[in-house]
């Protein structure tokens, strides 16, 4: 069943049939009346209707600017209606409230640096999709990543052995490049857990053996865990399934804990960075994590200022850089991204708005994780992004977040950009001199 | 009608200001106690430093990138709440009745001056109505209460305009004024227009979750 203008896909359909009226209000009062507080009440209480939030969302600004995608606008057709009607919303109300919370906002959080006020408007995006979500309705896709987290404790169905399996086999690969090198499983007290998202295991293992090499070249006391807790993605975070979202964090720490390690390097991912930094902290009841936790681009930054690796020629090839949100508007680390470039790179531009101003990929918050049914959509609802890439003329978009390289790979063939999308990772292992770290050398 | 206009004058000047004010301070006191009851959590993030840097960067004109987009707006905006509070405050007339009932004064805004910046109020109302009527993002999202809200304030501005250049009825003119003006301060706890205090609020939590936990600006 492929969606159209009236129909989303199979799960929120066969969904929606289910409903009855009664739950469905029961639902929707349970969730703002019970699950929110003062916050939501001054949120809805103080927006003025001043559409200033319009500039900051990429999906209105693709849209020809409709003021059906704007970010208050998307909180008028859902959360002032729920209020509005007490909850007695239709099941054509629900299907339009699943468009707009899962496939028109990225909860990327521009708009509340656009609203004077500073409202949160993600986060009541965030809100209807906890009741869709206990409504039943989620999309597929995105509900078959959170059913398999809750099975295997990781997004992508990943079997332990397959799991245990694919490390070994980059480690012997590696081997040919280093005769040492190892991909230490469970080493207990080791001063980094390496932590990735399962997708690299499942499609993407060169990033685990690129990893290995930049570890293996810093001469780091490294080690990465074989049970489940490995994978510090949380698609559970954004379809407001607390309960899991809140149960994969703490089995994630708790790996950690277990290895007695001293802190938490992770791969070049912003959703799971913004789970495991920012969200699934929360739930788990720890203000800040309970470890150090450090983003890919903060450690090469570590790595190269403090010559644990060195380059040994610059990339030559005009480059850009795309600032994910989760790690640019979710930690700061826009202007580290920015020396890490410098540092590694010879040919850099800017592209327009950057830094906290930058425009989403329009893959993430979970969008592109409804899948495939959706995946015309999403070109469309991001043209702006392919505009912002092409004024930079650049031939390689650095993308160092795997959201964002996944949607900005879309958006680079559909709209015909001739960019290959790189992490900065990749171009780190292509430049940096392939020989180990020994102090003082 | 002069006991109408005693009244008005009188008990009910200080009725306004106590729904006003106390209306105000209550509302402030329901939120923050409703947040240490049931999302205590907001205070783990919240910080003095950065709900200030926040709400201070957001009070420079056009500092934030997102006010520079849309300069006439924002323009518009600052003038119109700026001449929102020293009008009122600061109109000779109004100094006068304070020092008449208080004997306590302050200096006074010149009468032309003032006079001005009171059109500039009425315009700036105007703009905003405009704004809600063409510009399809904001009419999106305008109902009746919106323009309502732009009424309520408009009326005693305007009547005081008339009133001062004494067109029509002076005194039907000054009682609307009156009247008008306790109406807009004690509709404020009760409307939108507790966005004078929310407002700071909702940006103080923003900022200090940009700034404390995300190490990010939010302007």
């Amino acid at each position: 069943m492929n969606p159209t203008e009236n129909t989303l896909d199979q799960a929120v359909e066969e969904g929606l049939e289910r409903l009855t009226q009664e739950r469905i209000t029961r639902t929707v009062n349970q969730v703002l009346e019970k699950e929110t507080g003062a916050r939501f009440t001054a949120y809805v209480e103080t927006c003025m209707r001043c559409g200033l939030c319009a500039d900051a969302c990429s999906f209105f600004l693709s849209n020809d600017r409709d003021p059906n995608r704007m970010p208050a606008g998307k909180v008028k057709q859902t959360v002032w209606e729920m209020l509005e009607k007490k909850g007695r919303v239709s099941k054509d109300f629900l299907r339009r409230a699943v468009r707009i919370a899962h496939l028109e906002c990225n909860v990327c959080r521009r708009c509340s640096m656009y609203c004077p006020f500073g409202i949160d408007i993600a986060y009541m995006m965030l809100l209807v999709r906890r009741i869709i979500h206990k409504l039943e309705i989620t999309p597929l896709y995105i509900q078959d990543t959170v059913n398999s987290h809750s099975a295997t404790l990781n997004q992508m169905w990943v079997k332990e052995d397959e799991w245990i399996d694919t490390l070994q086999w980059q480690e012997e690969d590696a081997r040919e490049e280093f005769e040492d090198l190892r991909i230490p499983l469970d080493k207990p007290g080791a001063d980094i857990m390496y932590s990735v998202i399962a997708p690299e295991p499942k499609f993407q293992a060169g990033l685990i053996y690129q990893a290995a090499v930049i570890m293996h070249a810093a001469g780091m006391n490294w080690t990465m865990p074989s049970r489940p807790g490995w994978d510090n993605s949380n698609m559970a975070m954004f379809t407001g399934d607390n309960e899991i979202s809140g149960r994969i964090a703490r089995a994630f720490y708790e790996t950690a804990a277990d290895l007695n390690v001293r802190r938490i390097v992770m791969g070049e991912c912003g959703h799971a960075f913004r789970s495991v930094y920012d969200v699934g902290n929360r739930w788990d009841a720890w203000a800040m994590p309970p470890f150090e936790v450090v983003h890919a681009l903060e450690f090469y930054h570590e790595l190269l200022t403090q010559g644990r690796i060195t380059i040994t020629e610059k990339y030559g090839k005009k480059v850009t850089l795309h600032d994910p949100c989760n790690v640019s508007r979710g930690r700061g680390l826009h202007d580290m991204a920015r020396e890490v470039v410098g540092m590694t790179c010879s040919d850099f531009v800017e592209m327009t708005p950057n830094r906290e101003h930058n425009y989403c990929c329009g893959a993430g918050g979970g969008v592109i994780n409804c899948g495939p049914p959706y995946k015309g959509e999403r070109m469309v609802n991001n043209r702006v992004k392919a505009e912002q890439l092409r004024d930079t003329g650049a031939q390689v978009l650095i993308a160092p977040c795997h959201n964002c390289h996944s949607g900005l790979e879309d958006i680079v063939h559909h709209y015909e950009l001739n960019m290959e999308v790189k992490f900065l990772g990749d171009i780190i292992y292509e430049t940096m001199e392939k020989r180990v770290y020994t102090p003082g050398v | 009608m002069n006991a109408f206009i005693d009244f008005i004058m009188g008990p009910m000047v200080w009725i306004s200001f106590l729904i006003f004010l106390g209306g105000l301070g209550y509302k402030l006191y329901r939120i923050i106690h409703e947040v240490r009851t049931k999302e205590g959590y907001v205070f783990s993030y919240l910080t003095w430093y950065h709900s200030l840097r926040s709400i201070g960067a957001w009070l420079i004109p056009f500092y934030p990138r997102a006010t520079r987009q849309q300069p006439f707006f924002y323009g518009a905006s600052y003038i119109f709440h700026l001449a929102l509070f020293v009008v009122p405050l600061f109109l000779s007339a109004h100094i006068v009745l304070v020092e008449e009932a208080f004997n306590v004064s302050w200096p006074a805004l010149n009468d032309t001056f003032a006079d001005l910046l009171t059109v500039v109020i009425i315009a700036s109302l105007a703009f905003f109505t405009g704004r809600r009527l063409i510009q399809p993002e904001v009419k999106f999202l305008t109902t009746a209460q919106d323009f309502a809200l732009l009424f309520i304030v408009l009326i005693p501005f305007l009547t005081g305009f008339l009133a001062y250049h004494q067109v029509f009825a002076y005194q039907w003119m000054m009682i609307l004024h009156i009247l008008s003006g306790e109406f807009m301060l004690i509709i404020i706890p009760f409307s939108r227009f507790s966005h004078m205090i929310t407002a700071a609020l909702t940006r103080a939590y923003t900022g200090s979750e940009f700034g404390n936990v995300r190490h990010a600006r939010d302007w």
